[in-house]
């Protein structure tokens, strides 16, 4: 399995930033219901969660711009733009359904959780298509 | 792309391992390129021709050649 220092910088700056989303999240929902804030500082104690997931999704953008094996960059690439389109379909679909009154109210931040599972689907994708001979 | 990594490698015994490690590369990146299955960019392409003292098109054959 390759791993370059890349790759083990991402998986070492994905596991702090899940911690920090972990207590994070525990920390606001618990504030909440406790000690429901307002004002200008809501908002901000409500968008703490989300500031590791976007580091998630900086950190992916730095490994694919600091991957040394062009080979493996390229599958990365193309597991992106599987999660992609997979996220974006998904999405798409259930925003129309949504609309319709077939299908419940969901988070917008339901977005990047499709994606990570899209990134997930890109991984098997990319495993069938090197055994198929494809890529 | 079709060429003549398999043979070049199998000549100097080396395992796609082994030519992985000389090139800098993964070894997924020697087996994608030796099974034609990923063309590799030019500064890799060059790498390689240096590796084995050739030319890159004494290892790769061009896509738009005359069979």
């Amino acid at each position: 399995m390759h791993k370059s220092p890349a790759l083990r910088r991402y998986n070492a700056t994905v596991l702090g930033l899940s911690l920090a989303y972990m207590g994070t999240l525990f920390g606001v929902v618990a504030l909440f219901r406790s000690h429901p804030p307002t004002g200008p500082l809501a908002y901000l104690l409500a968008v703490l969660p989300a500031l590791p997931l976007l580091g998630v999704f900086l950190a992916w953008g730095r490994y694919l711009r600091d991957e040394p094996d062009e080979y493996i960059r390229t599958m990365n690439v193309r597991q992106t733009l599987i999660a992609t389109v997979f996220m974006l379909c998904a999405t798409t679909i259930w925003g129309f359904l949504e609309s319709f009154g077939l299908a419940p109210h969901v988070p917008a931040y339901s977005a990047g959780v499709l994606w990570f599972a899209g990134l997930m689907l890109g991984g098997c994708l990319n495993i069938a298509a090197v055994r198929a001979g494809t890529v | 792309m079709k060429n003549r990594l398999k043979v070049l490698r199998a000549e100097r015994d080396w395992s796609q391992g082994d030519l992985a490690d000389r090139l800098d590369v993964s070894r997924q990146s020697v087996n994608a390129i030796e099974t034609g299955r990923y063309d590799p960019s030019l500064p890799l392409a060059f790498r390689i021709a240096e590796l084995f003292g050739l030319a890159i098109e004494d290892i790769f054959t061009s896509p738009s050649a005359p069979v």
